[in-house]
């Protein structure tokens, strides 16, 4: 196997997850909006905007780590923090339903 | 795993010195295949919540009232259980590398495809036998 397969293979299991997410987040919005736009959903939708944000800028920074020849392992509180972000998606997903 | 060892483990999730601390770094690509393990977990954790949504938003009303979010709850709860899940398997994994111990055992997987196994065979009873009908 080239040495080079496994950092790429890493590189796009980031942009499947964060292509997965964006799946949850289009979703959820679609449920906020169906009850009309006023504070309440505002914030909601705004929530999930930052959220999703936040995995694309950290999983960017994480894919241009991955580019290094000899990548470092994942550090932990990034691991923590893409977790978090995730189950803050299903917070705002359960509210959607609502 | 022993209470210890999953406290240990939790506190390694969330400090990379702690981590950084014990036993010798593996092989990068070890790690880099712990890490792609976890993104899975955490895909798998995004489907099931899409799915509940989906199943929510999609769905005419069930005969049976609120059931229809009762199973788009069942499977955010399942996804929410995948993604804590997801790191502390993989803090667990990387210290048992760390250590050249074996990867740690879990019931985890066969739990969830049991579940999930049981759901469509739920769901298939339900449409045979007219749940869906209004």
């Amino acid at each position: 196997m080239p040495s080079g397969a496994q950092p790429e293979r890493t590189r796009l299991a980031w942009r499947r997850t964060v292509l997965a997410s964006t799946v949850l987040v289009v979703l959820s919005a679609r449920g906020v909006l169906a009850d009309g736009v006023n504070g309440f959903e505002g914030t909601v939708l705004a929530l999930l905007l930052i959220v999703w944000l936040s995995l694309l800028v950290g999983s960017h920074v994480r894919i241009r780590a991955l580019a290094a020849a000899r990548p470092a392992a994942l550090r932990p509180h990034w691991a923590a923090l893409t977790v978090v972000a995730v189950i803050a998606l299903t917070g705002m997903a359960a509210l959607s339903l609502f | 795993m022993k209470k210890r060892d999953q406290v240990s483990t939790v506190k390694a999730s969330l400090s990379p010195h702690r981590l950084r601390e014990s036993g010798t770094a593996p092989d990068y690509r070890f790690s880099l295949a712990n890490e792609r393990t976890f993104l899975a977990w955490l895909r798998t954790s995004l489907a099931l919540m899409a799915g509940g949504v989906a199943i929510a938003q999609f769905l005419p009303p069930l005969r049976v009232a609120g059931l229809r979010e009762g199973i788009a709850a069942t499977l955010l709860l399942m996804g929410a259980a995948c993604a804590v899940r997801a790191v502390l398997h993989w803090a667990a994994c990387e210290k048992a590398m760390r250590h050249g111990q074996d990867l740690p055992l879990s019931r985890f997987p066969t739990a969830l495809a049991a579940l999930v196994a049981f759901g469509a065979v739920g769901l298939l009873v339900a449409v045979f036998t007219g749940v869906f009908a209004p």
